[in-house]
């Protein structure tokens, strides 16, 4: 059984990971851009705020800086698709790749770091309640924006390029624009996660990709909300629901799963979700 | 007034001249292949061209990108499905459709009513509903409510009639000839709807050998 705890831990890293969901969804989703640069972020996050917070930094300020190291890194990915015509790709791949040395670097070469929870934002007052406030001021910050003229121009990109060329729109300028947030926002969702768990490691970022890009597909799946900057709420809880899949499959004792086996579930709910979600579109 | 002047691009356009007034209204045709969608894509600036220049209103826009040209020229393309954004709202296409106008009075939601109201289409009490669900004439009407609800200069119309059965098309081109006739913009119609071509009263010209020939 399940203990109420676990469910509470699951909740409150489906809430982190809901950032990373909506950075996912920005890319794949609205400006319909392949970006593959997230493992990369989430960890560039994790670790600019492990090293500014073990060298006394304020928390906050460490959170601020991990997004605008992500918004950045986002930055180099799109200037690499408009400005040197590297495909979608491979630009990522490339900037995740560079990364990893980034990271490393940026962790004195250590390939990981512990720091203790009373320096994190998490440390004055309740967890659960700290990580909601700040998803759901998030949350709707970006509901906002995307309902405003800056989220209909990085809409319209993503829907239709001709259109939004004849529509005086800087397609170049918006791509990169969107490309840079959503890897801003996945890096902040690598920095709560490690001051989350007060640690940071080099391979945290991998995996990034499906996890968020499941939380994506089952949010959009199980809640259909019609105005489609609202789908936003539904990266959030699609993102906990995956937490709460995945804590539900690793107590399968009796099958022999073990957390050995995290990635494996990881791949089948990812399948899964994508196969409802093309029947759920035949249909 | 437009002006293009030794116009080039790749092997479609040669030597390309074109002159047409202000408040000029001139319908280009040409066969399959002419290069006629070249010659719109070029004077809105999605294809660069390799030399010549275009002058709008005594302005040299050749080196304009597009994204600045859309603020002097209006442009409605061949098929509705690209000239809309299916899954936003019409009010949210005609939002985006405001971007190239700075006038706040053409940015309201009354002024758009009172712009679809002229399509007799009901659509102006239909602002929520999703283009996706408007039918291919009703969505090439809005397209060219869309492109005459900005400040233009000149408006380019691109085979506009093409995708559409006979009832829509008589409908597109009684609109663009009311608009024509109430706005007196410079206008620039690529067309081969024989029927069109029959009923156009404006100066004609044909897209031959990529240049522009007296029709």
């Amino acid at each position: 059984m399940i203990a109420i705890q676990e469910i509470l831990t699951s909740i409150d890293v489906g809430l982190i990971f809901g950032i990373v969901a909506i950075g996912i969804y920005l890319t794949f989703r609205t400006i319909n851009f392949a970006d593959l640069t997230c493992d990369g972020s989430f960890a560039l996050g994790a670790s600019v705020s492990a090293t500014l917070i073990v060298n006394g930094a304020n928390p906050y300020l460490a959170s601020i800086i991990s997004l605008i190291s992500g918004g950045i890194a986002g930055l180099l990915t799109g200037i690499l698709n408009i400005k040197f015509k590297i495909a979608d790709l491979l630009s990522g791949i490339i900037i995740a790749f560079m990364l990893y040395s980034v990271n490393l670097r940026i962790m004195g070469n250590s390939p990981n770091i512990t720091f203790a929870e009373s320096d994190s934002i998490f440390a004055s007052s309740c967890v659960s309640f700290t990580i909601f406030s700040i998803i759901l001021c998030l949350t709707l910050i970006i509901v906002y924006l995307l309902f405003s003229r800056f989220g209909l121009r990085l809409r319209a990109i993503g829907y239709n390029k001709q259109f939004a060329a004849i529509s005086g729109i800087n397609i170049n300028s918006m791509t990169i624009a969107g490309v840079s947030s959503s890897n801003a926002l996945i890096a902040l969702g690598g920095s709560l996660f490690s001051q989350y768990q007060g640690f940071c490691d080099i391979s945290q970022g991998f995996g990034t990709l499906v996890i968020g890009l499941t939380s994506v597909v089952i949010g959009e799946k199980i809640f259909s909300f019609k105005k489609e900057p609202l789908l936003i709420f539904s990266c959030v809880l699609g993102s906990i629901l995956y937490r709460i899949f995945i804590n539900v499959a690793l107590h399968g004792n009796s099958l022999g799963i073990g957390t050995q086996d995290l990635n494996l579930i990881t791949g089948l709910i990812t399948i899964v979700a994508m196969l409802i979600r093309k029947k759920y579109k035949n249909a | 007034m437009l002006k293009l002047n030794n116009i080039f691009v790749g092997n479609i356009l040669r030597n390309l001249n074109l002159v047409i007034d202000r408040g000029e209204c001139v319908l280009i045709t040409g066969e399959n292949g002419a290069g006629k969608t070249t010659l719109f894509n070029t004077i809105s600036g999605i294809i660069k061209l390799d030399s010549g220049n275009i002058i709008l209103n005594g302005q040299d826009i050749t080196n304009f990108p597009y994204y600045k040209r859309a603020y002097w020229i209006s442009s409605v393309l061949q098929d509705p499905k690209a000239g809309t954004i299916g899954e936003m709202t019409i009010l949210e296409n005609l939002h985006l459709a405001s971007i190239r106008t700075n006038d706040k009075s053409k940015k309201s939601i009354d002024f758009f009513r009172e712009k679809l109201s002229v399509l007799e289409m009901n659509l102006e009490n239909r602002l929520e509903e999703k283009v996706k669900n408007l039918s291919g004439g009703q969505r090439q009407a809005l397209s060219l409510i869309m492109a005459t609800s900005a400040d233009y200069e000149l408006l380019l119309l691109d085979e506009i009639t093409a995708s559409l059965d006979p009832k829509n098309s008589d409908t597109i081109m009684k609109l663009v000839e009311k608009i024509i006739c109430e706005e007196r913009k410079t206008c620039l119609i690529i067309s081969h709807d024989t029927n069109y071509i029959g009923s156009f009263k404006g100066n004609m010209m044909r897209l031959n050998n990529g240049k522009v020939e007296k029709s």
